[in-house]
Order: structure tokens, then C-alpha cells, then sequence
């Protein structure tokens, strides 16, 4: 434990100049050994280390993704069994997704600014994306999903949890423009066995609930063409985002519903870059979020210490 | 142009008329999702009729200033100019235009419009219509009681700006506006009718695998809200905009309540004419309420005289000498004499306040050129303020006159709704921006939280001014006299008042 603490420590230190600037140049030293860097040890109140995966029925009972459990997945049950439980209300801007909603506009001003400089768009089109093939993972009901459509993309949304897919076809067939959509149970995985390309891959707060984020990454880049994008968003492994999305948002707020986050689970920025960076990805744009309890609303900021997002290119072989 | 503007309307009504048709069946209430659970051939029928029938982006329900002003925005902006907009009024003004001459008598129903609404109409592009058009831009007011306490005077160089703002006809702003969406080729449909009825759906927000929303065949209307017209057609949109002025329509079946109440005044509105050019804005209070004298150009200026009931009839009712007697009387010496411009009453009690701010070159008291006739009928409303607790909620939201009434003191009204038209539109292009459908209510909230605290602080000021000037409590015109007379000295203090209500969206006193 001591160890996994210093390691984590130590990977800290070595890239902390280099990463924590929104706008750095590459992070050369990704060859650190990352692969045990997420220490349960300094949460202050995670709840135990869960068991390994075991594939039973329950799976089924929830209505998530079928199908043979050989290859790697990047499922986590119990995330999923929270997920499958509150799906009913993904388009109640009041109810448990309400942060999402809010912060919607905000997330979708980082991509719209981000994928119209790169892939060339004019910003002051009403269907800027017009021409982009765009895969939503872990798109949940659909809420970045449909606006993304609305922007002119050609959007494909796949979750893990069939029940999500069902309430995300149904309202995206409410508007014409968003029933264009293709929504499929499944997984980042299953999507890259079946050699599907995209000009940008998008997987905004689900890396913190999946098994193992590097293979998760690795998913996504190999569903990027290259140079294309990649847009992750999550929450930081810091005692103020352990504050405010644990205790705030959970706990105080009401937002969430206890046991949402496992603090745990959370990734830094500096590791998310190099992961992303050993998956051939490299971050060009990294913000964050920050919440004004006063407007109630999110602003992008360079501060990346609770929620952030990033940007990254997938490097041409 | 005006024949050109009637008929587009006749090819609109025609248009109507057809579509008429599908409304007549049950199909029609079918589609709008009251009737479910029909054979999946039958679904298929309703669909087919979803794509003929009438929908838009957005229905904007009264075509008066404000709801021309939001067209104009939306038809000006790179992000909105795409979308599909209904304008649904039965005001016959909107199809027949009036015919705007300038050699005739200003039209008694004027705005005194700030340099924020002027911008905005620069911003459009109308303004080029008002400059072909009467309109007189004033650029010192001057503010006094009976009393003979105290007076204020304001100029724009106090504030670095040129004028203190426009007086402009209703009907040429209205006008310009139209001038301006026609020779856009933004889409948009007059409907000459009123709005009924209008069922704005469920949310969806409420979606649960049991609620109805399952069970209904997924239909490409289920975000749309429908309006039921006079003329019996319907329509769909995403957003239904209210701007059909004090008496809302859209603000009463949207279930918005209000708070307000009637000053249990009138305001005694006219234009008269001068033999000189009057170029100066004039308030003076008296003790039933404020007189304002407002430049129009050439000789003319226009009246809003505020009075109890009674009095309002009586001078409407008068005769045309008596009635410019009385006016002359009201802006001179009547009720009480010229105020005097030293402090010595005071005493210096307001020493404390001015600190070590320099003072403004003081300008001498004015007396208002005479009036020498009436130019127009007299017109008697009743003062009232009246404020909606809710501006939006799903697929639906109020601007102008809708959303708030204040009375003419200060000529705000207008440029409050013209205000509103903005920012809703700046709102729904960044909704657009970012793909947020356009009848999410998060987004029409972040108007109504935007709208709100500026209106409310704007009927505020002119509650407080209305409440501190119709009662006539000697205490009381000594501390007004006092502020007045404050005001003018104080150069950062006045240029705060100014600049609120010139439109400049700061806080008064305290920024
Ligand atoms: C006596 C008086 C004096 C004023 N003086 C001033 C002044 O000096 N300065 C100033 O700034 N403001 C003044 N105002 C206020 C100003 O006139 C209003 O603020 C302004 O007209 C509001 O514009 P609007 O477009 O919101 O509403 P309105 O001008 O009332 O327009 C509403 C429109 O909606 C239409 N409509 C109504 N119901 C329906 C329906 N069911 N279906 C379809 N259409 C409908 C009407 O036909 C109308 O065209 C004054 C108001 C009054 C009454
Ligand atoms: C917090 S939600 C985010 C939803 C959506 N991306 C958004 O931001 O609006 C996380 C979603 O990820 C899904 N999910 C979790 N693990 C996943 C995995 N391994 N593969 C695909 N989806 C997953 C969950 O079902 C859930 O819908």
C-alpha cells in the first residue's frame, strides 16, 4: 500500500510541470509504468475494494449488453447496476442527471471549439459538424448525443446498459433531427472487433466507472482515424473533487445518488494524458470546469481540479 | 409595399385554407397525441399528416414592437437566421401597413428609446428606417417639482455619450421593424389570426418506462408545442414566444401568474406643437403626478400628464384653449414657483455625500418653450404595474409588455421589451451553438434570470419614483427636492441614474 502511495506520488511530482498547464507540449516521459497507479489507500472513505469481476446473471437482469465475456471488457458491474437503476430519469433536468444537463452547454462549447479548429469547421454555422461521423460511448440517455446531432454530426451513441439505449432511441424519435441517431448496446470493445472508424470519439464521464481506463482508452483510440479526435471528460482524484462530487454532490445536494462515484476510481490529469498518450493519443487541450453557486451555472476554466476535459488527436502510425 | 405585404398574407391565408382541411377529422387531435394505442397502419397515416401539417421553430405570438423586434434579432443572426418562424397577430396594422407621412402631426403614442435600443435597431438594421422617418433625438433632460425645491438637470456629455436617447412614433418603430424582417429572406409566416388555445405537451422530462410516453407510437411531434388560432388552424413549434403584450394570452393558457396592482391614475397622453423647436426632454412632478414634455421634432413635442381618474376625464373632455392653458400652467408656474438652484434650505446636509467628488459645472433652470395647440386627440390609459412570476418554462416564454407593464413615467416600457427581445435571442443562438433544442427550458431560464433582475430592478425605480411623487406629504417633497437638487451636483452619483435608464444594464448608486 505504502508503495502504490509513493508511486503514485512519485508519478505526481515527475509530471506535474510538464501536464498541469491546460496547453503543454507532449508529454514525452509516458513511458512510466502506469499500470498500478490507482491507489485505494488515500480515500478517506471509500467504501472496500470490490471483488474481481464475476459474470453472472444479474447482467441480465439489469438489461445491460449480452454476449460472450472472453474478450477484455471494460464493464464494471456494479457501476452498471447503478446506472440500470436511475435510467428512467435521464431527461428529467431536475433529477439525478442534473449536473449533466447543466453542465451541457459548457462541454459542448469545449467540442464545438475544439473539433471546429481542428477538423476545419466554420464556427459560425448553426450545423458546424456537418460531415463528421461522431461516436458517443457510454452515451447514456443521450444527452450530449442529441445536441450533437442538432450540430449536424452523424452521431452513433452506444452504452453498456440496455435500459439507457431504450430511453435514448425514444426520446431522440421525438425530433426529426435527432432520430437520425444510431444508438446500439454495446461497448467500446465489441465496436473496435467490429473495425468501426470514426472522425471523433467522444466519452464524457465514463472512464471513471469502467474496469480498467487504459484498455479503455486503447478502445477508444482505435475507434479514432487517424488524426482524428478524441474528447474524454471526468472528475479529478483531488480532495476538492472528492469534496465537492462525493460529499457536495452526493451527499449534501442531493444530486447524485450515494455510491454514484467511488473516489478511487477517479483518474488525474496527468494520468489520463499519459494513458492517453500510450494509446497514441496526444492532448492538445485540456480545461476545466468550475461551478458558480451563485449563477448556477459551469464555466470552462484552467483550473482542472474537480471536473475536466480533454482533447486529443490520435497520432498518425 | 404595402401591397406586396398583403398579399403574402392572402397566399398565406390560401395556404391556410388547405391545410384547414386535415384539422377537420380526428385525425388532427389524433396527431396531437390525444387519442392512443391505434393499429400501427393507422400510425403510419399519422405520421404522413405530421408531415404536412404546419410546424416551425418558433411561434411568435404577437407581431406589436417587441415580438417584430425578436424577429428582426433572429433574422440578424448568423445562428438563428435559419430557423422557421410563425408571427401570429390579428392586428390588421400587420398586414395593411400604415402609411407613414412626415409632413402629417406626430401620432400621440411615441417611445422615448434609449441608446441600447438604439443599438439593437442598428444591430438589426432597422434603424435606417426610423432615420428616413420623424424622430428627435434629445440630448438634455431636466427634472423639477413643484415645489421650487430643487432641479436636476442632465446632459449626455455628463455620461460621454451624445444623446440621451430618441423619441419615436410607436408606429415608425413598429414600421421599421416590419421593413426590416421583409427584405430579409429569414423564413417566416404571418398568420393574421389570434391565439385560442395552445397545449404545450407533456414533458418529456417525466419519461419513465411506465408513463405514457412508452406507450405512445414515438411521434415526431412530441416536442412540439400546438397552438389552436381563432381562425380555427393549428400549429406546432418548438418554442412559443409571448409577446402579445399586457393582456397575454400566451402568459394566461401557459398557467404564468402575476403580481401587480393599479396606481388608480391615468396618464393624459397628446402631441401639441410649439412656435420654437423644442430639444430638451422636461419632467416636472406635480402634486396628482409627473408631467412630461417630450421632443418629437420640427415644433412638435408629446404629453404624458399623469392624474387621478377624474382629472384625466376632465382634461380629456375640455376644450382645446382651456386644455393648453393648463399644460402651459403645469410646465411653468402652476402649483408652486421655479425652484431656486441654492441648497440653503438644506442646510448642507448632504455635504457628507458629495466627499471630495468634483462637482459638475451647474446649468441654470430652464422654463419649457410654450405650448401654442393641440396637434393631436387626447388619450386617457390607466397606469398599472403588473409583473409575470414566471418568464419560461418548457416550450414556452414571455417578452415585453407580457412579461412586465410599467407605466409610461421614464418611457421605459418599450425598451424593457426591447431588451427582452434580445437577450432571448442571444440565448437561443447560444442554445443552437451547443445543439440544445430550442424549447429546453434550462436555456429559457437563463434568459428569464438574465430579463428578470434587470426588469425588476427597473420597475423598482420607477415604483419607488410613482409611490415618492403621488403623495404629497411636506416631509417628503423636502427630501426629494433634496435629492433632486443632490442629483445635480453629484456628478457620479447622477451619471449612475443616467446610465440605468439609458439602458447601460448597471446598478444604480452602488456601481
Ligand atoms: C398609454 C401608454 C403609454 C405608453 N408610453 C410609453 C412610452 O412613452 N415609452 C415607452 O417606452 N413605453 C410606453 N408604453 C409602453 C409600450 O407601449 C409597451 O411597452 C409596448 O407597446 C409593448 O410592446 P409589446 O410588443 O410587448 O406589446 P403590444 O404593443 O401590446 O403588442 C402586443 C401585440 O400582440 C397582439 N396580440 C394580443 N393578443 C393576441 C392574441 N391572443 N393572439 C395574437 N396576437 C395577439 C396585439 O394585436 C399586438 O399587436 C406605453 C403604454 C401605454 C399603454
Ligand atoms: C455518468 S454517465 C455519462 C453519460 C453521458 N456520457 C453524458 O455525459 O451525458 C456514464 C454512462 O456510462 C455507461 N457505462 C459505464 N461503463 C461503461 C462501459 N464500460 N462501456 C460503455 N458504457 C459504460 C453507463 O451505463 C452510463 O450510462
Amino acid at each position: 500500500m505504502a508503495s502504490k502511495l509513493l508511486n503514485h506520488c512519485h508519478l505526481r511530482a515527475l509530471c506535474s510541470t510538464h501536464v498541469f498547464s491546460p496547453r503543454f507540449p507532449h508529454p514525452t516521459r509516458a513511458t512510466l509504468t502506469l499500470l498500478h497507479f490507482r491507489p485505494f489507500s488515500d480515500a478517506p472513505s471509500s467504501p472496500p475494494p470490490e471483488k474481481p469481476q464475476s459474470y453472472n446473471n444479474t447482467r441480465n437482469d439489469i438489461g445491460m449488453e449480452k454476449g460472450p465475456t472472453q474478450t477484455p471488457s471494460s464493464l464494471k458491474e456494479l457501476e452498471l447496476v447503478k446506472f440500470a437503476s436511475i435510467a428512467e430519469t435521464w431527461w428529467d433536468s431536475e433529477g439525478p442527471f442534473k449536473p449533466l444537463h447543466v453542465m451541457n452547454p459548457t462541454r459542448l462549447a469545449f467540442i464545438r471549439s475544439t473539433l471546429c479548429r481542428h477538423f476545419r469547421k466554420d464556427p459560425n454555422s448553426s450545423r458546424p459538424f456537418e460531415g463528421l461521423k461522431i461516436v458517443d460511448v457510454g452515451c447514456g440517455g443521450g444527452i450530449l448525443s442529441e445536441p450533437l446531432a442538432r450540430m449536424g454530426a452523424a452521431v452513433t451513441g452506444v452504452d453498456a446498459v440496455e435500459k439507457n439505449i431504450k430511453i435514448a432511441r425514444l426520446h431522440a424519435d421525438l425530433d426529426p433531427v435527432t432520430s437520425t441517431i444510431e444508438y446500439c448496446c454495446t461497448t467500446a470493445e465489441r465496436l473496435v472487433e467490429e473495425e468501426r472508424k470514426f472522425d471523433a470519439v467522444i466519452s464524457l464521464e465514463v472512464i471513471e466507472h469502467v474496469a480498467d481506463p487504459a484498455e479503455f482508452c486503447k478502445s477508444l483510440a482505435a475507434l479514432t482515424i487517424p488524426d482524428g479526435a478524441t474528447v474524454i471528460s471526468t472528475i479529478n482524484r483531488s480532495m476538492r473533487a472528492y469534496a465537492t462530487a462525493i460529499i457536495g454532490a452526493e451527499y449534501i445536494l442531493h444530486w447524485l445518488p450515494k455510491g454514484t462515484h467511488q473516489w478511487s476510481s477517479f483518474l488525474t490529469p496527468e494520468e489520463l494524458v499519459l494513458i492517453l498518450e500510450r494509446a497514441n493519443i496526444t492532448v492538445k487541450e485540456l480545461a476545466g470546469f468550475v461551478y458558480n453557486p451563485f449563477t448556477r451555472r459551469w464555466s470552462l476554466s484552467d483550473d482542472i481540479s474537480v471536473n475536466f476535459i480533454s482533447f486529443g488527436t490520435k497520432n498518425a502510425q | 409595399m404595402n401591397r406586396v405585404i398583403a398579399r403574402k398574407l392572402a397566399a398565406n391565408v390560401s395556404r391556410l385554407k388547405v391545410r384547414q382541411e386535415y384539422f377537420c377529422t380526428d385525425a388532427a387531435a389524433r396527431v396531437s397525441g390525444f387519442y392512443r394505442g391505434q393499429s400501427s397502419q393507422e400510425h403510419k397515416e399519422k405520421n404522413d399528416f405530421a408531415n404536412n401539417i404546419q410546424q416551425y421553430d418558433i411561434a411568435i405570438v404577437g407581431g406589436g414592437m417587441v415580438g417584430m423586434a425578436l424577429a428582426c434579432s433572429l433574422a440578424s443572426m448568423p445562428l438563428t437566421k435559419h430557423l422557421n418562424v410563425a408571427i401570429i397577430d390579428g392586428n390588421p396594422a400587420l398586414g395593411s401597413r400604415v402609411s407613414l407621412n412626415k409632413g402629417d402631426p406626430p401620432d400621440a403614442r411615441v417611445s422615448t428609446v434609449t441608446p441600447a435600443t438604439i443599438s439593437l435597431f442598428k444591430d438589426v438594421g432597422a434603424w435606417q428606417y426610423i432615420e428616413q422617418n420623424r424622430h428627435a433625438y434629445f440630448d438634455k433632460m431636466q427634472v423639477w417639482d413643484y415645489t421650487g425645491l430643487g432641479y436636476t438637470r442632465y446632459n449626455a456629455r455628463d455620461i460621454n455619450k451624445e444623446v440621451l436617447g430618441c423619441v419615436v412614433e410607436n408606429k415608425v418603430l413598429h414600421d421599421s421593424l416590419l421593413s426590416c424582417i421583409e427584405t430579409s429572406d429569414f423564413q417566416k409566416t404571418f398568420h393574421p389570426s389570434r391565439l385560442t388555445s395552445m397545449t404545450l405537451h407533456p414533458s418529456s422530462s417525466s419519461m419513465g418506462m411506465d408513463s405514457t410516453l412508452l406507450k405512445t407510437p414515438s411521434s415526431s411531434l412530441g416536442h412540439l408545442a400546438k397552438l389552436e388560432l381563432s381562425d380555427g388552424k393549428s400549429i406546432f413549434a418548438k418554442l412559443v414566444v409571448g409577446a402579445d403584450g399586457g393582456k397575454s394570452r400566451v402568459r394566461e393558457l401557459a398557467g404564468f401568474k402575476t403580481t401587480g396592482w393599479n396606481y388608480s391614475q391615468d396618464a393624459v397622453i397628446c402631441t401639441v406643437e410649439h412656435s420654437v423647436e423644442n430639444q430638451c426632454a422636461w419632467q416636472r412632478f406635480l402634486p396628482a403626478g409627473p408631467i412630461a414634455l417630450l421632443p418629437m421634432g420640427n415644433n412638435f413635442s408629446n404629453i404624458v400628464w399623469t392624474m387621478n381618474p377624474k382629472e384625466a376625464m376632465n382634461r380629456k373632455l375640455m376644450n382645446e384653449d382651456d386644455f393648453v392653458k393648463d399644460t402651459n400652467a403645469a410646465l411653468d408656474y402652476g402649483y408652486g414657483p421655479h425652484p431656486k438652484s441654492s441648497l440653503l434650505e438644506m442646510g448642507d446636509m448632504f455635504s457628507w455625500l458629495r466627499g471630495d467628488v468634483t462637482l459638475s459645472a451647474t446649468e441654470g433652470f430652464e422654463v419649457p418653450p410654450k405650448v401654442v395647440k393641440l396637434a393631436s386627440e387626447r388619450m386617457v390609459f390607466p397606469l398599472s404595474l403588473k409583473h409575470a412570476n414566471d418568464y419560461a418554462s418548457k416550450h414556452v416564454v414571455l417578452i415585453g409588455d407580457a412579461a412586465h407593464t410599467v407605466h409610461p413615467l421614464a418611457g421605459q416600457g418599450v425598451n424593457m421589451g426591447f431588451g427582452d427581445a434580445l437577450a432571448l435571442s442571444r440565448v437561443i443562438a447560444e442554445g443552437i451553438a451547443v445543439g440544445i433544442d430550442i424549447g429546453e427550458v434550462t436555456m429559457l431560464k437563463k434568459y428569464e434570470e438574465e430579463r428578470k433582475r434587470e426588469n425588476i430592478m427597473m420597475m423598482a425605480i420607477l415604483d419607488g419614483f410613482q409611490k415618492a411623487y403621488s403623495v404629497d406629504f411636506g416631509p417628503l417633497n423636502l427630501l426629494r427636492a433634496a435629492v433632486l437638487h443632490g442629483a445635480n451636483y453629484i456628478s457620479p452619483l447622477k451619471r449612475n441614474i443616467i446610465s440605468y435608464a439609458s439602458g447601460d444594464q448597471r446598478l444604480p448608486l452602488f456601481s
